[in-house]
């Protein structure tokens, strides 16, 4: 989230589309209550389903799923041809007025550089022009038809509202309303906030679903105000702090990029670090990439790296591939190409896509570890629960352990929201029976390896032999210990160049800021976003003053923000070019001669004034928001429509082109790929208020408020089949079934899409075969392994399936 | 009116021949010392220990008071009873959802794992084992397949000390400082298929 | 440990003495407003939590409304109606039921056994167990369908606003919960106060009809909706438009048959005691066909 939960409050206009924040994140959703109640916002909600958040919503309009993109572009149309922007920010906050390449176009569904072998693109026209100086070139009036501004113009002019309802089934009259809300925010006074999720991000398209909406709250205004943002809701607790520490296969801590194997030495890798500013005097935060990632690299080795080993740069593993996600690694897995799995606090097997896959991927492992505080089924995919799970364990050579751990009741340190808020929690409980902390099981399993290493030598042991390990006890590191090492601390004194008597740094103490941070092997940080959160002056994290100065939903002194404590990201844009508030109302920081002042820690030089060209977005190339992105995504630098790879409609926007050209797809999953013709529903997996995940399965509570699992389908379907509400069906796509119950509702209803309708069949996602439930099936069985195009996302938001009655329950061997 | 009188007059003889406990007071001129039988429950974490922690749900992250058994002495094994929002949290203001409220399920659930069990291959249950044997024969598998399929340099000669036979998914409601640890133990082995749960 | 002491007591089943009057009371309420509800069920998780109480694990029937109805073990559910408005647009009306906690409780009017049911002078309507002897005539004294008989022990439970909580200062555990501030608790007064606000903010929204629901048949409730639709309560789940107590004709009509006329007679006394303080409970034609019907869906259930 660039915003806080609580700033939703001060917003006029809050559009949920691409998530269900009343089911997935009520206690979040409190704020748009309060917006509505306080502040008279509108709460607008296009969802294929009316949902808990429609529910209360002012305006509802349904979608069909997968086609948000073409529908937000329909928005910017409107908002293009009527008018509606906020000049001023748009003319000096973002790249509209910049000019772009000659040979960069778009036509017909791709961009200029595809090639189809790889599909791929080449990107080097997705650029801006460069002027004699080196800066790109701008025009101030974007009339250049090569400016930005005109390039989308021209870009979105197809999506008339017409257009728009013949692919996403969502009547021009709502439609239309729906862009008059948003178009409504265009004023200095008003803001719009974002709310999204999963909703967006289970897509071939996710990545480009959410730039198109940031477009839109560019043209408006709304980034960096107060009410306004992009605000991804995420999912669980901590997976915002893992994602910031990098535990993606192709990351390391606080956003850097785990070199490639075209990264053949340090130089070339960090040569491509350099992130140049590209207009005059502006500034470009990345550029201090070197000192992020050699601290990085002196908190993990220490004194092992040095200046001469380009600090122990071939300690790390080099990239083959673009990534080894979720998806690639079950791939491999039915390709005999891995050994071992381990699992920690997660139940790829059902949250994985096309379950039958995933089961027989682990069947062909050698060993799984999982460690969980609860039986999840992945740990027991070997054995046979009939129906649910029909396995045979004799035929399944894998050694499996299950690991019993801790749970938040048990455990200490932080968790990063998704609202980047650092919170430090305390156990309540010992651990039960013989449960141990993740971190207690990493050590010992760490601790082995290292022994063996130096005990038996063997494959390039360097690494694990000269990570460091500075713990008390080595066997059970404490949060505490770990927590000061990820904030960071000076390794060597730096003398203070202006007065030699003092120092700069002193070696052994906590650092403040990232601003600290060195190149030189002076200082240490596990993650550069988080220094300041574990300071000389105590645990930030753990703060609590519940004080919020003007009421302006920051609470600053509540735990610790990254980065830098900032609470609202581009705060910078919350006021004009001059540097005063856009509106008094909306007040968050201001220039008042000397310095930034305001409720918040400004996202900008603390004393520099606005007239220098530094430009509002710092930590971006071109020190302004990005309307057209460069080739910083795969799949395009301005959103596309394409279809879903399973859809039950052929694409009207690029009839060649009909699912995301750089979408990721395995051979053997395309191969499995479903026909409307068979398969003529479109489904969408999701999640109820009710459960987390495939967890509160296990909870008594959370089971009896939802026992059973069910499908939702509408009234005319459910006439077409002759079912009604209770009756069981069988759901079943090209990859595998699943039995359900029936829920009839006129919640969901047919979108007429180009003249004809499109049946939604919706598909909750939470039971499986343990737990005190009902037993279920896995929802994920019916999905296809198809990943985004910048993320490799599964698609589980569109795909296609087929639905009967039937009168029998499903049944359950291991029960009978 | 007299039938008014005394329709409500026998629902109170009926309760009374019923319930076989004929007082004086049955009979309706009971004493007002009746009354204060009528107790409410007693309040059940008077004395129970409060500690601060935060929903292990989604990525709000609601504030917790959870509430334990006994007052921390020696002798007292702490044990949670209770959990509710913490009034003093920004975000959540003392509220919780269906998930949140129903927290103490997940602590006590009947499916929460307990001891180390391992599954031989082919074999069709789960069997309790020691954590150093599981330990030690984790190590071991991994040692094995590292030293195996390890790859120190790629076909061009050039150095990528890469293992990409062993994967690791790492967890979503576990502390920032696990993912830490976790991380340097999987990258200083090479591992580079390592993924947590974003996208689903 | 809070007891309440005959002091607090305002009235209580079968007895007919007066309560004592000198001490003032603050009256308690909550108010549900439906149009803030997300059909979350947060309430429902946190009164099971807070009272010890688990719900069956039951089945889907195909609504989202689980357990299917109140039970011994469920003093709230959340009840889902799908409504499409005059204009076609769909509403998701989503209500809380339990106790509503009535000013003149049919409840305690009908309970038989002494001390069974009690109301504090806060307006809170509990039922105190061990004087329970499962007669089900609170069930049927009931005008909003909500006691249920345990088929283990056949002693009537429903929500006791969380007594407990409120007696220490502490708002109900539904209402603490309650994510979008749909449940508030507080005084009677301030909650009346509330609901006006909200009144004005929906009928802004084009809920020309929003209303607060504090149902004067039953002298007021300490549980009050906010309705968008005033009007017509019964799309809300069936909740009732003016309900009203009802001294059952039903149950006296049915106890005839087991009860001893000398008992009979020596309550009547008392009864007419009861009668000379505080008045004639009144009852008419709709109430004694009200209780008819809801003595059938009791004994059905």
């Amino acid at each position: 989230m660039t915003n806080t939960w609580m700033d939703i409050k001060s917003a006029d206009v809050i559009v949920i589309m691409g998530g269900n924040a009343a089911e997935a994140h009520p206690c979040g959703f409190k704020w748009v209550t309060e917006a509505k109640a306080h502040n008279n916002a509108k709460l607008v909600v296009v969802d294929p389903r009316f949902t808990r958040s429609a529910a209360l919503a002012d305006y509802y309009c349904p979608i069909r799923q997968g086609t948000d993109i073409a529908f937000l572009s329909g928005v910017i149309n409107y908002l293009l041809q009527n008018d509606k922007l906020q000049h001023e920010y748009v003319k000096a906050f973002t790249n509209a007025t910049f000019l772009l390449k000659d040979d960069y176009t778009y036509s017909e569904g791709l961009f200029s550089g595809y090639d189809e072998e790889k599909r791929d693109y080449d990107k080097s026209s997705w650029d801006y022009q460069f002027g004699p100086d080196g800066f790109a070139m701008v025009d101030p009036t974007m009339q250049d038809p090569r400016c930005v501004f005109q390039v989308l113009k021209a870009h979105v002019a197809q999506y008339t509202p017409e257009f728009v309802e013949r692919i996403t089934g969502s009547p021009k009259d709502k439609f239309l309303k729906v862009c008059e809300y948003m178009a409504s925010t265009s004023t200095p006074d008003r803001s719009m906030t974002s709310m999204y999720a999963l909703g967006w991000t289970h897509h071939s398209s996710g990545a480009q679903n959410i730039r198109t909406m940031a477009i839109i709250q560019l043209l408006l205004g709304n980034i960096g105000t107060r009410g306004g943002g992009m605000n991804a809701l995420r999912g669980h607790s901590n997976i915002q702090g893992l994602t910031d520490l990098g535990l993606l296969s192709n990351t390391m801590p606080g956003y850097l990029s785990l070199p490639t194997e075209k990264d053949i030495d340090y130089k070339t890798y960090i040569s491509k670090k350099l992130f140049k500013p590209q207009r005059p005097g502006q500034t470009s935060y990345w550029q201090n990439y070197g000192k992020f990632f050699v601290s990085l690299q002196m908190a993990f080795f220490g004194k092992a790296a040095t200046a001469e080993n380009n600090y122990a740069y071939d300690y790390l593993p080099k990239l083959d591939v673009i990534q080894y996600d979720l998806i690639r690694a079950i791939e491999l897995m039915n390709q005999d190409k891995m050994t071992g799995y381990i699992c920690q606090g997660f139940n790829p097997l059902m949250s994985a896509p096309d379950k039958n896959k995933t089961h027989a991927g682990l069947s062909k492992l050698k060993f799984l570890v999982v460690m969980d505080p609860l039986q999840t089924e992945t740990a027991r995919f070997w054995e046979n629960h009939g129906e649910f799970n029909d396995s045979d364990p004799k035929a399944i050579q894998t050694e499996v352990f299950e690991l019993p751990t801790t749970c938040f009741a048990e455990d200490e340190g932080s968790l990063t929201n998704s609202t980047r808020w650092l919170q430090w929690h305390t156990p309540a409980q010992d651990p039960p029976y013989e449960a141990k902390s993740d971190i207690d099981i990493m050590s010992a399993i760490y601790l082995r390896l290292k022994a063996l290493y130096e005990k038996e030598g063997g494959a390039f042991p360097d690494a694990l032999l000269n990570l460091t390990w500075p713990y008390q006890v080595a066997h059970s590191p404490t949060p505490d210990e770990i927590a000061k090492e990820v904030n960071g601390y000076v390794v060597d004194n730096v003398p203070d160049p202006t007065d030699p008597t003092k120092m700069l740094l002193t070696a052994g103490k906590q650092l403040d800021t990232f601003a600290q941070l060195r190149d030189d092997g002076t200082t240490a940080s596990g993650c550069w976003i988080y220094s300041g959160s574990y300071t000389e002056a105590g645990n930030m994290m753990a703060r609590r003053s519940t004080s919020d100065p003007g009421e302006a939903g920051i609470a600053p002194k509540w735990a610790w923000a990254w980065p830098v404590n900032r609470r609202i990201l581009y705060n910078r844009a919350s006021a004009d070019v001059k540097g005063k508030a856009w509106s008094e109302k909306k007040k968050l920081i201001e220039w008042n001669g000397k310095a930034w002042v305001g409720f918040d820690v400004p996202d900008y030089g603390p004393n520099v004034p606005p007239q220098k060209s530094v430009g509002p977005f710092i930590l971006t190339e071109e020190g302004v928001g990005r309307i057209f992105t460069k080739a910083l995504m795969r799949d395009g630098p301005l959103p596309v429509h394409y279809e879903p790879f399973e859809s039950p409609r052929i694409n009207l926007n690029s009839p060649k082109i009909q699912g995301n050209p750089a979408g990721r797809i395995f051979k053997d999953d395309l191969a499995k790929l479903g026909k409307a013709k068979d398969f003529p529903y479109a489904a969408t997996t999701y999640r109820l208020t009710e459960h987390f995940h495939f967890w509160t399965k296990h909870a008594k509570i959370n089971s009896a408020l939802q026992p059973q699992q069910f499908v939702e389908i509408s009234e005319q379907l459910a006439q077409e089949k002759g079912v009604v509400g209770g009756d069981w069906v069988r759901v079943w796509s090209s990859r595998g079934q699943i039995k359900a119950k029936a829920v009839v509702t006129k919640r969901i209803k047919p979108l007429i899409c180009d003249g004809s309708p499109v049946h939604v069949v919706g598909i909750p996602i939470h039971w499986g075969f343990m737990g005190v439930a009902h037993k279920g099936f896995a929802a994920n069985t019916l999905g296809p392994a198809v990943g985004d195009a910048n993320t490799d996302t599964p698609e589980f938001k569109a795909f296609l399936v087929n639905l009967e009655r039937i009168t029998d329950a499903p049944s359950d061997a291991a029960t009978v | 009116m007299n039938m008014l009188v005394s329709r409500r007059g026998f629902l109170g003889g009926a309760g009374v021949s019923l319930a076989a406990a004929s007082t004086m007071g049955a009979f309706g001129f009971g004493a007002i010392e009746q009354a204060a039988a009528a107790s409410v429950r007693p309040f059940k974490l008077s004395r129970a220990t409060e500690t601060r922690n935060t929903c292990t749900y989604c990525s709000v992250a609601c504030g917790i008071l959870v509430y334990s058994l006994g007052d921390n002495s020696k002798n007292a094994i702490r044990a949670v009873v209770h959990i509710e929002g913490d009034p003093d949290h920004p975000v959540n203001r003392g509220t919780l959802c269906p998930k949140g409220a129903g927290l103490l399920d997940f602590v006590h659930s009947e499916t929460r794992t307990k001891y180390p069990m391992v599954r031989k291959p082919g074999s069709d249950t789960f069997e309790r084992t020691t954590w150093d044997y599981a330990l030690d024969r984790i190590a071991r598998l991994m040692k094995d397949d590292r030293d195996k399929n390890f790859v120190a340099k790629n076909k061009d000669g050039l150095t990528v000390n890469r293992w990409t036979t062993t994967g690791m998914l790492a967890a979503s409601a576990s502390t920032n400082e696990t993912g830490y640890l976790t991380y340097k133990v999987a990258r200083a082995a090479g591992m580079l298929v390592l993924d947590n749960q974003a996208r689903v | 440990m809070a007891d309440y002491q005959s002091l607090d007591i305002r009235r209580r089943s079968a007895s007919t003495d007066s309560s004592p009057d000198v001490r003032g009371a603050i009256e308690v309420a909550k108010l549900i407003d439906v149009s803030k509800c997300i059909g979350c069920k947060a309430c429902q998780a946190a009164c099971m939590e807070w009272n010890d109480l688990r719900s069956p694990i039951g089945d889907n029937i195909g609504v989202y409304t689980n357990p299917q109805d109140l039970d011994p073990n469920t003093w709230t559910l959340m009840r889902f109606t799908e409504y499409e408005n005059p204009d076609g647009n769909l509403e998701w009306l989503i209500r809380k039921d339990g106790c509503m906690h009535c000013s003149d409780p049919g409840c305690l009017k009908a309970c038989p056994s002494p001390g069974a049911i009690v109301q504090y002078q806060n307006g809170i309507v509990d039922f105190i167990s061990e004087n329970c002897i499962g007669c089900t005539y609170c069930v049927k004294g009931c005008p909003f369908n909500i006691p249920r008989i345990s088929s283990v022990d056949r002693k009537a439970y429903k929500c006791t606003l969380c007594v407990d909580r409120v007696s220490v200062g502490q708002a109900p555990a539904c209402a603490k919960s309650c994510p979008t501030q749909a449940i508030v608790f507080g005084t009677k007064a301030d909650m009346i106060a509330h609901a006006d606000e909200r009144i004005i903010d929906l009928k802004t929204r084009g809920f020309t009809n929003a209303g607060l629901y504090d149902p004067p048949g039953v002298g007021g409730t300490h549980v009050m909706y906010v309705l968008h639709h005033a009007d017509s309560p019964q799309l809300y789940a069936n909740l009732p438009k003016d309900p009203k107590i009802s001294t059952l004709v039903a149950i006296w009509k049915g106890g005839l048959k087991v009860a001893g006329l000398g008992l009979m007679a020596a309550a009547a006394v008392g009864s007419f005691f009861h009668y000379v303080a505080k008045g004639p409970d009144e009852v008419d034609d709709h109430d004694e066909m009200a209780a008819e019907r809801m003595k059938e869906e009791s004994d059905r259930s």
